[in-house]
């Protein structure tokens, strides 16, 4: 797949299947505040996907919401990471703060692409993203020097979790050129960054970070390998588009 | 029917009657969503670029409908509304006229970040909008729209919102 393709899908299926799966915290947050905490950065992943699909539309792929609503599990792109079922609080807060920490690094490090519309939007994605890592980040914190039972509860999800994080990082064939031709920094660096990032955070908690050497990265979505959860993800999402795909909204 | 083009500063002024469909007292110009405003010459066409707060604004559609609708009120044979992150909104773009507004409408303006880096310390300052003392604390990022964050005043022993840097 053409380099800039490639990249794009996978920034935008991320966006697209996260957005959704924050969604589904809409009245069932712990708190009234988290409740509308997830529910705005789902609003703000699902308007980064459609920029970002805007630019493949502007490629020459379909309309957004044709390549958003009409393909199978094994045409998305995203990580496993992301389509996820919400579980716990623990989990969605520890996938929220890993995922974002990188997505942040990511745009901000996408805002000197070569490809001058993707820096145009990474550009303005990068400070609505700091919002969601600032709110990552004061949870994170917050749980992670709490009560006993939350510090194991958030250790728990940390060690679950991690393996699907480093799926984020997972490269496809279009990595060397990606990174020759100035699109963007790579995976690898990307994830040195990240490491890095969320030491710091996790180094003000009770939270330990495991050997990651020990740690196998949960890879396949990248290349259209999906967990079970992804396609009624799917199946939901575009239930209503798929009744009358022609509608005029 | 105004049968001569219509000047820049005409458009402009009509455009400050368009307002934020959720912040009644600021107008688009102010909030520095309208990025740029062209005429054509021979058509009496106008072109009008806007740029989005916020990139999942649910409100952009509207304010497109309603710059259209008051421009052809006033005349103007077409009306052509752009929407592009081309040249992107930061908060530093709100007139100070705009600052004024919002703190008419009990939100907090944005501080003015200059060439500062967005870092996370500065996420959390905020100016009450009641007593204007800065004894607040931020208490979660995420407020009733996408662009408010919630903040509390010490003084005032107040919520109160802000419209967030960025």
């Amino acid at each position: 797949m053409d380099p800039k393709l490639d990249l794009l899908y996978r920034l935008a299926d991320d966006q697209l299947i996260l957005g959704h799966r924050n969604s589904e915290w809409n009245g069932l947050g712990p708190i009234l505040e988290e409740d509308i905490a997830f529910s705005s950065m789902a609003q703000d992943k699902l308007g980064h996907s459609l920029q970002l699909y805007n630019l493949l539309h502007e490629l020459g792929e379909a309309e957004p919401d044709t390549v958003a609503f009409t393909r199978n599990a094994p045409q998305f792109h995203s990580c496993q990471l992301v389509e996820l079922p919400i579980g716990e609080y623990d989990f969605s807060l520890t996938r929220h703060f890993l995922f974002d920490h990188a997505e942040l690094l990511r745009f901000e490090a996408l805002a000197t692409s070569s490809y001058e519309p993707l820096a145009q939007v990474a550009r303005k994605l990068r400070g609505e993203l700091k919002y969601h890592a600032l709110h990552a980040n004061t949870w994170m914190k917050r749980l992670g020097t709490a009560t006993e039972e939350a510090i194991e509860r958030m250790q728990g999800a940390l060690n679950f979790t991690l393996p699907y994080a480093l799926g984020i990082f997972e490269t496809t064939e279009a990595e060397p050129e990606i990174i020759s031709s100035g699109l963007f920094i790579g995976e690898a660096e990307l994830k040195s960054r990240w490491l890095e990032s969320i030491t710091k955070v996790l180094a003000q908690t009770a939270l330990e970070l495991p050997d990651f050497a020990l740690l196998t990265p949960v890879n396949g979505g990248r290349h259209g390998q999906h967990t079970e959860h992804l396609q009624p993800l799917l199946d939901e999402m575009a239930e209503v588009f798929r009744l009358d795909p022609t509608a005029d909204w | 029917m105004h049968q001569a083009p219509s000047t820049k500063h005409q458009i402009l002024d009509w455009l400050q009657a368009v307002k934020d469909p959720e912040i009644p007292t600021i107008s688009l110009i102010d909030l520095g969503v309208v990025r740029g405003v062209e005429i054509d010459e021979a058509t009496g066409a106008v072109s009008v670029h806007l740029t989005p707060t916020f990139a999942g604004c649910p409100a952009m559609d509207y304010m497109k409908r309603d710059v259209e609708r008051t421009l052809l009120a006033h005349g103007v044979p077409a009306v052509h509304v752009e929407i592009s992150l081309r040249e992107a909104w930061t908060s530093d773009m709100i007139s100070d006229a705009g600052r004024e507004a919002l703190r008419r409408h009990k939100l907090s303006p944005p501080p003015v970040l200059g060439n500062r880096v967005l870092d996370l310390d500065f996420l959390e300052y905020a100016e009450c909008p009641n007593c204007h003392g800065n004894n607040t604390e931020l208490r979660t990022p995420f407020g009733a729209t996408l662009c408010r964050a919630v903040h509390y005043c010490h003084v005032c022993r107040q919520l109160f919102e802000q419209f967030k840097p960025v």
